[in-house]
This record gives structure tokens, C-alpha cells and sequence, in this order.
């Protein structure tokens, strides 16, 4: 039995159909990449997993049982790291310890939220508030606010995605490495391929919208450790590459242009000002453009 | 120096930044103009004003004699810290007088009891000042602790919100003055203790202080409430914070910057309406001051009065800076980052 079952789920917001027919199996200890175009459903997929949107069709099982809201057997790391600006670093850590652990002794949450700091590598700006730290930082507190709380999964909703390239790099080993230590089922949401292969273990397209399904899995068979400099080279990470890219501008050619809207242009037409209007009467409408005539004046009675 | 030129920027007291901008010997130029544009300008208008004031003086007359020029409301304000300080000491020595008095009397009678007299001077105009201050900052209390919990309500329930919000368009353009008769009513009807603790017209003047500058702190609360970022309440929702909690952790916090702006501006409304309410509740505060000044029709009364108007006025400027320090200090981010 998967650990993560999502069967048949669908969601529409109003007439707009966002996801239809999402099916998806994560085994335990997994390490899954869903890739897809910005406003697919992406955000809407991953929150149908942490129980903050609910499916109109369609089940989420986590562990066997059926997901009916949020809670925090699922961490979710949000894509704008929402961290509480008035805590500082270990306070919004202990924000999370403190609830989900509230049985524990003080001293065991302390030490327990003293631990996720420092494993972030933030135990010197623990006492430091969101708007001091970078983004990387900042993205790093709201992995360590979600790990903390042990979840059984963790969901990560394009956590890189604000992040200058470099710090990107840094934070993709570091995910890579917290995966090598506690073998946590994760889920990752990105748009970045390269990041999807690297990290994952397997890479599934989300078709372009409206009404995104998931595309066909495909397995990433790279040897881990996987080296980011070597793995240009290597013809696996290309083919790959090329199945996920091909994959999805297929299904962006096939979805085709369409309004969601109904264009209303304002009943305006243009005037051409430095003609003569008639002067004020009833009915009076501009003059349009294709009705001037344009006089051609004979050459010997201009002035 | 810098850093206290920023603490100045910081707490609305700009005034003075470009003096200690100047004592670190940064860009002296600029920081001369600023002084100029800053704090020239103000005293050049001011000097302006008081001369149109000098003028009107001058030539208009009125029943109790001529409208006081800038000086002799001046020499009035002086006149009145003499009596007040004379008072003082009229106490001070009514008191001395008392104990040397109650000492004779036990002497005299030693099985008797000296019966305790208080001193009955009337109250000067720095007692009335307090008196005033007391009652707005009572009032202001009874509004916060009314008007935050509401407003968290508002900004939470969509329901709640339209349930209240009719009571709120329609008693927020009130005046005090049509409060004051009911509230007066409701006072002398139920608060009938057989030692009060407060006057009735304090309590009166309180409430309608309450009452009339509630409303922009409820309002401000309810659109902090409601601007919360959906995401920090997300985090409430994953990690399944209890609704007290909720409130208490990410609410509250959240809208804290909202908070402190409406009760900036009910202080502001409450000192307004208190002036009215003491005048017709016969408060021992500035406004009944004013009337008493009015009723009394001397030829003090004017500047009296003038006194009375520059002190509520600065007053209620400083009050408003005290609110906008109070401010700076809770709010978490200046620059609005995450």
C-alpha cells in the first residue's frame, strides 16, 4: 500500500477548472518532484495534500487514513516561507515545537527546537527577527519550523524559488543532505527541472492548466550522490532532462489559448479633435474617422 | 550623534535630528537648510500669527471689555501658575496650622477626638489640568477594552462583522453632547455606592469619552484583523492552533501596527470630546473650566479662556507624540520585509 495516495482528486475554483483526475502514489521514504508551469495548480496540488484546500472529487490518504484537514503529520513549507516578522528565528521554531509537542517537557522543547536551529545552521541568528535575515536564511528558518514538528511528510512548495542562484545551490545540498539523515517521504513542488533530477527520485509533469493532471512518472536512475558539475555531463541526466522538457511543452502546445473572460471594450470611438465639430444638436455623435473626406484643394487656390 | 538622530527621526521628533546631525559634522550645508526649512518657517509663521493676533486685539472690542493680545494672555498664564502656587501653599499651610491646632485640642481634651478637617481651597487650574487628563485616560481605557476585543471579532467573523457593523456606521458620527444627557441619567440611576469612588460627573465625562472614541479603534482593529496575511494564518491551520491561541500567537501580533493607529487617533477624538463632556457634566476639568471662565465674564475671562485653549491643544499634540512613540516601539518591522 502507498504511504501518500491521492485517488482520482479534482478542484475547481469557480468555473475555472484547476486540477482534474490527480492521481499519485508515494512510497515511504520516497523523494517525489512534481514540475510544472507557474499557475498549473502546482500551489493548489501541494495544499490539497497539506489539507488546506479540499479536493471537490477525490481522496488524499496519508498512512491509511483519509485527509480531511490540515494538520502537522504534513509539513508544509510555504513558498513565502511565511514566518511569523514579530518572532525571531527561535521563537518561530518554538511557535511549532511548542503546539505540536505540547506534552513535553520545557526543557526537551527547548532542546528539541535548539536542535532544528542549529541544524539549519542558524544557531547564531537565533535571536534575530525574519526582516534581518536573507532569503536563504529565511527560507531555512521555515524548514527548520516545519521538520521540527516531525512530520510524516514533508511538502515543499517551490521553497527555492525566490532565491538567488547560488543560495539555490546551497539549499538543494542541504535538502539533500537532511533526506541522506532521516529518510523523510518528501514531496517537492518546482519549476526548475534541473532541481527536480537532482534532488528527486522521481519527476512527475504537471500538464500546463486549465484542468492540470499529473503526466506519466519518471524515474530518476542517477546514482546519488549526485555531483550538480558532473551531472551536465552525464547522459542519463540529459535524457532525462529531455523526457521532462519534452514532456511538458507537448502538453502546453496541445492546451490551447482560451479567454476566461469575456472582453468588454468600452463604447468609445476615436475623434479626430482638430477637425470642426456640427455645432450642438440633438443626436450629435462624433465625426468617425473613416467618414472624413479628405478634400483634395486644387493646387492654384492654396494660399 | 547618528544614532540618536535616527532615534529622533524614529519618534516623530524630527525637529531635532539636523541638531544632532550637525554636532557629528555631517554635511553642515544640509543640515543648516533643514534647520532653516524645518524650524525657521514654523517660528517665522508664528510670529506672523501673533501679530495678526496683537492687531484683532487691538481693535475689536467685546462685552467684558477688549479681546487680550498674545502678552497679556501671557501674563495671564503666569498669573494663574502664581495662584496655583499660592494655593499650594495655602494648603500646605492650612494642614501645618491643623496639626499644631490638633495638638492644642488633645492637650486640652485628651479623651476626645480630633475630628480630621480636609483642606476645601478650590482646585487651581493645574489640579483641573490633571482632573482632565485622569478622566481622558479612564475614558480611553474603558474605550480599548471594549473596542479591541470587538474588533478582533469584526476582522475574524464575516458574520460578526455584518452584525456589528450597523451599530457602528450609525453611533460613530455622534455627538458627545447627545451622549452626555444619557449617559448622565444612567449614572445618577445605577451608580449609587454609599462611598463613591469616582464622582458622577467624572464617570460621566469618562464614558462619553469612551463612547464617542471607541470607534476608530474598533474599525482599525477589525481591517488589521482582516489584513492578516492568509499564509501566517495558514500556520495556524497546519500547526492546529486552538482559536485562544490563534488569537493570542499570530492575531493579535499581526494586527498589533492597526491597533496602536486607532487608539493614536480615539486618544486624539477622546481629548477632543472630553472638553465638551466636562462642560456639561460639570467635570472639574479643563472644559468646566472654560465655562466657569465664560460664566464669570471678567475682564480676565478672555485670556483665561486663551490659556485654556493653547493648554488643551498642546496637551493633546503630546499626547498624540507619546502614541506614535508607543507605536514605533511595537511595531515589529519597519520596513514591512517576509
Amino acid at each position: 500500500m502507498p504511504y501518500l495516495e491521492i485517488t482520482d482528486a479534482s478542484k475547481r475554483y469557480g468555473s475555472r477548472e484547476v486540477l482534474t483526475g490527480i492521481n499519485l502514489e508515494i512510497e515511504k521514504g520516497e523523494f517525489v518532484a512534481i514540475i510544472g508551469y507557474s499557475g498549473a495548480g502546482k500551489t493548489t496540488l501541494i495544499s490539497m495534500i497539506a489539507g488546506l484546500v479540499k479536493p471537490d472529487s477525490g481522496t488524499v490518504k496519508l498512512d491509511g487514513g483519509i485527509v480531511s484537514g490540515p494538520g502537522p503529520d504534513r509539513g508544509l513549507v510555504f513558498q513565502n516561507y511565511s514566518l511569523l516578522p514579530w518572532l525571531t528565528v527561535y521563537e518561530n521554531v518554538a511557535l511549532a515545537v511548542d503546539e505540536v509537542f505540547h506534552e513535553w517537557s520545557a526543557a526537551l522543547r527547548r532542546e528539541h527546537t535548539e536542535k532544528f536551529v542549529t541544524m539549519v545552521k542558524l544557531a547564531e541568528a537565533r535571536d534575530k527577527r525574519p526582516s534581518e535575515l536573507s532569503g536563504g536564511m529565511r527560507q531555512r528558518v521555515a524548514v527548520a519550523r516545519t521538520l521540527a514538528i516531525n512530520p510524516k511528510v514533508l511538502l515543499l512548495d517551490e521553497p527555492l524559488s525566490a532565491l538567488d542562484a547560488l543560495t539555490r545551490a546551497n539549499l538543494q545540498d542541504e535538502i539533500t543532505s537532511i533526506r541522506r539523515e532521516d529518510d523523510t517521504t518528501i514531496v517537492l513542488i518546482t519549476n526548475d527541472p534541473d532541481e527536480a533530477i537532482l534532488l528527486a527520485d522521481r519527476v512527475i509533469p504537471l500538464t500546463a492548466g486549465p484542468g492540470a493532471t499529473l503526466g506519466p512518472s519518471i524515474p530518476v536512475t542517477l546514482p546519488r550522490p549526485r555531483d550538480r558539475k558532473r551531472l551536465n555531463e552525464c547522459d542519463d541526466f540529459k535524457r532525462i532532462r529531455n523526457e521532462v522538457i519534452g514532456y511538458l511543452l507537448q502538453t502546453r502546445d496541445r492546451s490551447q489559448a482560451h479567454l476566461s473572460k469575456r472582453l468588454v471594450l468600452p463604447d468609445i470611438e476615436p475623434e479626430d479633435l482638430s477637425r470642426g465639430r456640427p455645432a450642438f444638436t440633438f443626436g450629435r455623435r462624433p465625426v468617425r474617422r473613416c467618414e472624413i473626406k479628405t478634400v483634395q484643394v486644387p493646387e492654384e487656390i492654396r494660399p | 550623534m547618528q544614532r540618536i538622530a535616527t532615534l529622533f527621526d524614529h519618534f516623530g521628533l524630527t525637529w531635532f535630528s539636523p541638531f544632532a546631525r550637525l554636532a557629528s559634522g555631517q554635511e553642515p550645508k544640509r543640515q543648516f537648510q533643514l534647520i532653516a526649512t524645518t524650524i525657521g518657517a514654523p517660528i517665522l509663521a508664528f510670529a506672523i500669527f501673533l501679530f495678526a493676533w496683537s492687531l484683532v486685539a487691538r481693535n475689536v472690542k467685546v462685552s467684558f471689555g477688549s479681546i487680550p493680545g498674545p502678552v497679556a494672555v501671557w501674563t495671564e498664564a503666569g498669573q494663574m501658575w502664581k495662584e496655583h502656587v499660592a494655593e499650594r501653599k495655602a494648603a500646605v499651610d492650612f494642614y501645618a496650622n491643623e496639626k499644631t491646632r490638633k495638638a492644642a485640642y488633645l492637650a486640652k481634651f485628651p479623651d476626645r477626638t480630633y475630628p480630621t478637617r480636609k483642606y476645601a481651597g478650590p482646585p487651581t487650574y493645574i489640579d483641573q489640568i490633571f482632573t482632565s487628563l485622569k478622566t481622558v485616560f479612564i475614558g480611553f481605557l474603558i474605550a480599548s477594552a471594549v473596542a479591541i476585543p470587538i474588533g478582533v471579532l469584526c476582522g475574524l467573523s464575516k458574520t460578526f462583522m455584518s452584525a456589528v457593523n450597523p451599530f457602528i456606521q450609525i453611533f460613530k458620527p455622534v455627538s458627545p453632547l447627545a451622549w452626555l444627557p444619557i449617559v448622565m441619567i444612567l449614572v445618577s440611576a445605577l451608580y449609587n455606592p454609599k462611598e463613591p469612588m469616582f464622582e458622577k460627573s467624572f464617570l460621566s465625562s469618562a464614558i462619553v469619552v469612551a463612547l464617542c472614541s471607541l470607534w476608530t479603534t474598533l474599525i482599525n482593529t477589525a481591517i488589521g484583523v482582516v489584513s492578516i496575511d492568509k499564509d501566517h494564518l495558514n500556520v495556524a491551520r497546519v500547526l492546529k492552533l486552538g482559536w485562544a491561541k490563534k488569537v493570542r500567537k499570530i492575531v493579535i501580533p499581526s494586527a498589533l501596527p492597526y491597533i496602536f493607529t486607532g487608539l493614536r487617533l480615539s486618544l486624539g477624538v477622546g481629548w477632543m470630546v472630553l472638553i465638551a463632556a466636562e462642560m456639561l457634566a460639570q467635570n472639574p476639568g479643563l472644559g468646566k473650566f472654560v465655562w466657569d471662565m465664560f460664566q464669570n465674564g471678567s475682564s480676565t475671562t478672555l485670556a483665561r479662556i486663551m490659556v485654556a485653549v493653547f493648554t488643551i491643544g498642546i496637551i493633546g499634540f503630546v499626547l498624540d507624540r507619546v502614541m506614535i512613540m508607543a507605536q514605533q516601539l511595537v511595531s515589529y518591522d519597519k520596513s514591512r520585509a517576509v
